[in-house]
């Protein structure tokens, strides 16, 4: 860097100089100290670094090459969507939620949509094949996740062809996602009631011809990294965080479980039907990155497990309702798909243009004005990739959510930055912020 | 819900074997699309909606519901616990706000409750319900036993603090922060209560029913659509 960058100049402030650094000018940092070099060095790592995961800003007080103390600064994605849902209806709330944590949008569509449906009090009611169909789509977004957080770690520590494979399973993940729903994220595919549409024709296909390719490629990530030495000794021993810590900060997901503790709301709280599966919950007793690691890919295994049996059962499913039967809750499901994706039902068009008036006013009054939910709150949480999704819905009675919260497990797992990596190296900080893996779309909603 | 339009509810089912709660009027609105005052030619000037919530529900609450809130009665005394709600098969415990770090110390540590878990506060804006405006709202889980709780602790809009619990659940860290960002609830004892997601420099807090949504109107060939919160809604 030359000093007539524009972008890296010195200036000196009260609290000492401070130097905008753009990368490979290290030399010009410790040049500009002087003579009397200050030992601690506050870094500015974020918000735009491409190892944080998004807009991430952290702060780090530096000794030498050892982090002293360590925070995180978030809130650079906050898009107000709790605050925008109150001004839409119950069914438009879920695509406010499918857009918070944008790698598993299938998670925050489903916990909105369980909550919802508790305060309707129409649990009992949800049809089977939309049951079946929405632990399809959670799976197989689990599996995209999880691919994303290994890729972009592996990426991290210089593991590249890591990231190479990882995006292209997950490429074959979003086919499946687009071939499903219409669309690769935001899918707003899991409603209040049910889920938007039936299976395509073909569909099952796909899924078989995905399973048989992910049953083959899985195994390299474990080839590539298991026994890796330059990848072991990059994650072993960095980021611990032992089972008295997650508890105290509220940690969920696959950092608990490399504590070697099985917590799995899956498995203790089912939601779903997840308790007519057979599946595992993958642990590893090593508490640090590397064991988060290998839980992410064992869990990956199992998700394709789950997904096996999803398929053996909707192919007996052919032709059951995937909404529920109430009218006064459930939009017409069986739309066509368009050249475009997404499409009309002309059954449904003939029916409300042609036949009946009732019909057309029914289908205005519920699209316009929406349906009204009994007053109350309800809680419910889900195991999303990160650890435990919770949505608290408030309704006053209205057409509108009085109040929506999400507990995203990204933005209570971020917390355990500073424990995680102070005292360490600020090598690892990468590392162990990786091994969290945040999405900044779910901690600031 | 109204008598006024109960047709208009979706049918539900006797939900869980828990007794239904009375209901308790919060909110008396009326009209529809929002008219306020005169010029309302909506012709639904004359319509009333109250809004209620579930209120107070008498005992026995059913499952293991009766035996952890006696329990908890036992150890922090008469009076801490306002009012039990037991609604949707979900056991709420309405706290007075004094007594809340002593209710959270016993929640987590007694070893017939031990709710190790704490999921977060999250706040709710009632301007209607006068004297208690602001309510936060606490999930705890005990993994132990496998059950779930709800705390909730109201304050006043004037005087709008609630003591922090972060000494006890050190999780509870960013959620308060988030609360006090959105809501403006004073969390007493927290550690560094500052803004979390919105500027630290910004005026007011976001998700208080007063404040203004802040869209600006949409125009498409000639037509003006006014941004969701001034549009003409149901209330």
């Amino acid at each position: 860097m030359t000093a007539t960058d524009p972008y890296a100049t010195t200036r000196d402030t009260t609290e000492g100089k401070v130097f905008t650094v753009t990368g490979q000018d290290w030399d010009s940092v410790v040049s500009g100290l002087g003579d009397e070099p200050e030992e601690h060095v506050v870094v500015n790592m974020g918000p735009q670094h491409p190892s944080t995961h998004g807009v991430l800003r952290l702060i780090l007080e530096l000794e030498g090459e050892s982090v002293t103390e360590a925070r995180c600064g978030i809130g650079y994605l906050h898009t107000g969507i709790e605050k925008n849902m109150e001004f839409r209806s119950w069914v438009q709330g879920v695509t406010f939620v499918t857009r918070m944590d944008y790698l598993s949008p299938f998670y925050n569509e489903a916990a909105y949509c369980l909550a919802v449906e508790r305060l309707l009090g129409i649990e009992d009611q949800i049809p089977d094949k939309a049951n079946v169909m929405r632990v399809l789509l959670m799976e197989l977004n689990r599996i995209s996740s999880h691919l994303v957080c290994i890729a972009t770690g592996g990426m991290e520590i210089g593991a590249l062809t890591v990231m190479t494979i990882g995006f292209r399973e997950r490429e074959k993940t979003l086919d499946l996602f687009e071939l499903i729903t219409g669309l690769r994220m935001n899918h707003a595919f899991i409603r209040p009631g049910g889920v938007a549409q039936d299976l395509p024709p073909g569909a099952l296909d796909k899924i078989r011809e995905y399973i048989t390719w992910m049953n083959k490629h899985l195994k390299e990530y474990a080839e590539l990294c298991n026994a890796n030495p330059i990848f072991k000794a990059r994650l072993q021993n960095v980021g611990y965080l032992d089972l008295a810590g997650c508890m105290a900060l509220g940690i969920s997901g696959p950092p608990v479980r490399s504590t070697g503790y099985a917590l799995d709301l899956r498995k203790s709280q089912p939601y779903c039907g997840y308790e007519t599966y057979d599946f595992d919950v993958p642990t590893w007793d090593s508490s640090d990155s590397y064991g988060r690691f290998r839980v992410r890919l064992q869990e990956m295994h199992e998700s394709l497990k789950i997904v096996e049996q999803c398929a053996d059962r909707l192919e007996k499913m052919e032709g059951q309702p995937v909404m529920v039967a109430d009218k006064k809750i459930g939009w017409p499901s069986q739309l066509a798909v368009g050249a475009d994706g997404m499409g009309n039902s002309l059954d449904h068009i003939k029916h409300i243009m042609g036949e009946s008036m009732e019909a057309l006013i029914h289908h205005f009054k519920l699209v316009t004005e929406g349906f009204r939910v009994p007053a109350g709150q309800a809680y419910v949480a889900i195991e999303s990739p990160r650890g435990e999704l919770g949505a608290h819905v408030v309704s006053d009675g209205g057409t509108k959510p009085y109040r929506v919260h999400f507990r995203d497990p990204s933005f209570a797992n971020l917390q355990a930055m500073p424990i995680m990596c102070e005292g360490g190296q600020v090598a690892d900080v990468i590392v162990a912020v990786a091994s969290l893996d945040p999405v900044m779309g779910g901690v600031d909603r | 819900m109204s008598d006024t339009q109960p047709e208009n509810l979706p049918a539900t089912s006797a939900a869980g074997d828990a007794q239904t709660p009375q209901a308790e009027v919060i909110e008396q609105r009326e009209g529809m699309f929002g008219v306020r005052g005169t010029g309302d030619t909506s012709g639904f000037g004359r319509l009333k909606r109250q809004v209620a919530l579930p209120g107070s529900t008498p005992k026995p609450y059913g499952s293991w519901f009766d035996g952890a809130t006696d329990r908890l009665e036992g150890l922090v005394g008469e009076g801490a616990i306002e009012k039990v709600v037991v609604d949707r098969g979900e056991l709420t415990l309405h706290i007075k706000r004094e007594k809340l770090v002593e209710v959270c110390q016993h929640l987590r540590d007694d070893e017939a409750l031990r709710f190790e878990f704490c999921s977060g506060v999250s706040g709710v804006h009632y301007p209607e319900e006068t004297g208690r405006e602001l309510h936060a709202v606490y999930h705890f889980l005990s993994i132990t036993h496998n059950r779930r709780i709800r705390l909730e602790v109201s304050a006043p809009d004037g005087d709008p603090h609630i003591p922090s619990i972060v000494a006890v659940y050190p999780a509870n860290d960013w959620h308060e922060r988030e609360t006090w960002d959105f809501f403006g609830i004073v969390f007493d004892g927290h550690p560094a209560l500052t803004r979390i997601q919105m500027p630290d420099d910004w005026p007011g807090h976001p998700q208080r029913k007063d404040y203004p949504l802040g869209g600006i109107d949409v125009e498409y060939k000639g037509a003006v659509i006014p941004p969701p919160d001034t549009r003409r809604s149901y209330n």
